[in-house]
């Protein structure tokens, strides 16, 4: 059987188009981007050789901090809230709802698929001030409270986001984790049960330890993720009030295409895929010690 | 998964008695505020995008539509030209989905089940993709076309399409041919069958459903694409769904709340009709993309 396999004319015929495509249009423009950050200038106006100078920029320029700062924060509060979330959505599922939550999993999961930039625009109307009060304010002003304006503000619009976000992606963290908890087995719940665990004590020593490694993986996709926001906060507050809400993703954006330093941009998109593989890393290793324990 | 309190009286299966009932009520209100949360703002879309401008200004937001036409949606085709952008969105997409799907089912056949030294080193190099930001392969994509000089046309578009989605989709088809068991390739051996009738008569129709799921996946992930449509977009009539949409509030100048609530819904429910068909696949292709990614 193994001749049939073993065939090099069939494995580069198949091969071939896809690794091509993959090679061309992504490995290379990769390393392509790296020999960018030793440069300045753009597609149109010609590259000029300067060294480390961009690298050195980088370190030196505030609005470049402000954007690693405001990702990393947003990296990490998100990822709190979503896994969190989404955790607590799918014990609901499991032992509130049990077999009845399938029509809530699927309510509560189509967020996800949702187009971001028409669930942002829904976003900016719902928090909107003016030129109307939106429902927010609407519902904050009957309360007693004032007509804020809550992407016009660098501390309100941060939270916008982080609601936002939570509504569209907590439904996937929820299946993704209720996904890993009906696979506990039944015998080691019933076990637990009859030694007189129940409510929040089978959930904590129980339920929780089993599901560390479907907890790990959430997380890992979560920080992935968040590094790299870039539709929700286009769309919902273009990076402002200011450059406030200012990603790393949004100002390479921004110096590459609207300034044209191709050079700069590429240094930035540099630092975030640098900042990907060390969280990544990051997480597992300092996970990984806890699961297996 | 049964109860979470301890049951060890005898099955009393048919009538839970009014106190659990009773107990089980704060239970219910919290899954309806949940429910409630997800739902009612795209219920308040769908009736903004029956009302007039003097009604947005001048009514409550709860309030209901005075009359029910459809001149936002028409306003929205007409001057806002929605029809062009989906017209775009739907000839970038889905020859890049033909692609994704043909070119990388085929490697993964290449990766997975034919047998040569290297397989899975490549394979890696796939799986490294996954990972990078965007961002990183921006700068020489767009030298690249513009030196070519497509950048006014919809080519850049399918291209990096079609290379960003290849890494999951070779990921995930190779991990469920793995799943196929060895005996179904011995027997298909035995029987005479060459390595491209394997391929397409067997490997291909086991793997179905897998495919099905990986093209939608793709088919989300592609259609709600606001990164690369937004950098290689440089024509107005060239805008994607999700670009268009951006644009919706510049173009009217100041907001017209209802042709741009009428362009949401139109992506919203458009959306929605396409996931009350597909919830099961769209749910389990979404979430083990996540896994195994």
């Amino acid at each position: 059987m193994d001749s049939v396999f073993r065939n090099r004319g069939a494995t580069l015929l198949m091969l071939t188009p896809a690794l091509l495509v993959y090679t061309v249009v992504m490995l290379i423009p990769i390393v392509w981007s790296v020999t960018y950050t030793f440069q300045s200038g753009n597609a149109v106006t010609g590259f000029e050789f300067v060294g480390f100078d961009n690298w050195i920029a980088f370190f030196g320029d505030a609005t470049a901090m402000d954007a690693l700062w405001f990702t990393l924060r947003y990296a990490i509060v998100m990822t709190t809230l979503q896994v969190a979330a989404g955790y607590g959505l799918a014990l609901l599922y499991i032992f509130f709802l049990r077999n009845k939550s399938s029509l809530v999993r699927a309510t509560i999961f189509f967020p996800v698929i949702l187009p971001t930039v028409a669930v942002a625009l829904m976003f900016s109307r719902m928090f909107e001030a003016a030129p109307t009060a939106g429902p927010v304010n609407t519902i904050l002003m009957w309360l007693g409270g004032d007509l804020t304006d809550f992407l016009g503000d660098p501390g309100y619009s941060f939270w916008v986001i982080i609601i936002m976000d939570v509504w569209r992606s907590m439904g996937f963290y929820a299946v993704l984790l209720y996904a890993g908890l009906v696979e506990i087995p039944q015998d080691i719940m019933e076990s637990a049960r009859i030694d007189g665990a129940s409510g929040w004590k089978l959930v904590r020593k129980i339920v929780f330890p089993l599901s560390l490694p479907i907890l790990l993986s959430s997380i890992i996709f979560s920080i992935n993720g968040t590094l790299k926001v870039f539709d929700s906060i286009v769309a919902l507050t273009n990076g402002g009030p200011g450059s406030a809400t200012t990603p790393l993703t949004l100002y390479m954006f921004r110096t590459s295409f609207a300034y044209g330093q191709y050079g700069y941009g590429s240094t930035v998109a540099f630092m975030l895929t640098l900042l990907c593989l060390i969280a990544t890393v990051f997480v597992f290793r300092s996970m990984r010690k806890d699961v297996t324990r | 998964m049964s109860a979470t309190q301890p049951n060890l009286s005898a099955p009393q299966r048919s009538r839970k008695p009014l106190s659990v009932m009773l107990r089980r009520i704060p239970g219910w209100v919290g899954v309806a505020l949940i429910l409630l949360t997800v739902i009612y703002p795209m219920f308040w879309i769908l009736m903004g995008s029956f009302k007039t401008q003097p009604e947005f200004l001048s009514e409550p937001f709860w309030a209901l539509p005075q009359q029910w036409n459809l001149d936002n949606y028409v306003s929205a085709f007409v001057e806002g030209g929605l029809g062009t952008y989906i017209k775009n969105s739907v000839l970038a997409v889905f020859p890049s989905l033909g692609l994704i799907l043909l070119f990388g089912t085929a490697a993964a056949y290449a990766l997975q089940i034919l047998v040569w030294k290297g397989r899975s080193l490549i394979l890696v190099l796939f799986l490294a993709g996954i990972m990078i930001p965007t961002q990183m392969i921006l700068l020489p994509l767009f030298t690249v076309y513009f030196n070519v000089g497509i950048t006014s046309t919809i080519w850049p578009l399918i291209i990096t399409y079609t290379a960003i989605g290849m890494p999951l989709t070779v990921f995930m088809i190779a991990t469920f041919m793995r799943a196929i068991p060895s005996e179904v390739f011995e027997a298909a051996t035995l029987d005479g069958a060459n390595v491209y009738r394997i391929f397409w008569n067997i490997t291909v129709p086991l793997v179905k459903n897998a495919i099905f799921t990986v093209a939608l996946v793709q088919f989300f992930f592609l259609w709600n694409d606001l990164l690369i449509a937004l950098t290689f977009v440089t024509k107005a009539d060239l805008r994607t769904i999700q670009v268009g949409l951006l644009n919706f509030t510049g173009q009217y100048g100041a907001v017209d709340y209802g042709p741009l609530f009428a362009g949401i819904s139109v992506t919203v429910f458009g959306t929605l009709a396409l996931y009350i068909f597909l919830n099961k696949k769209v749910m389990a292709g979404m979430t083990s993309g996540a896994v195994k990614g």
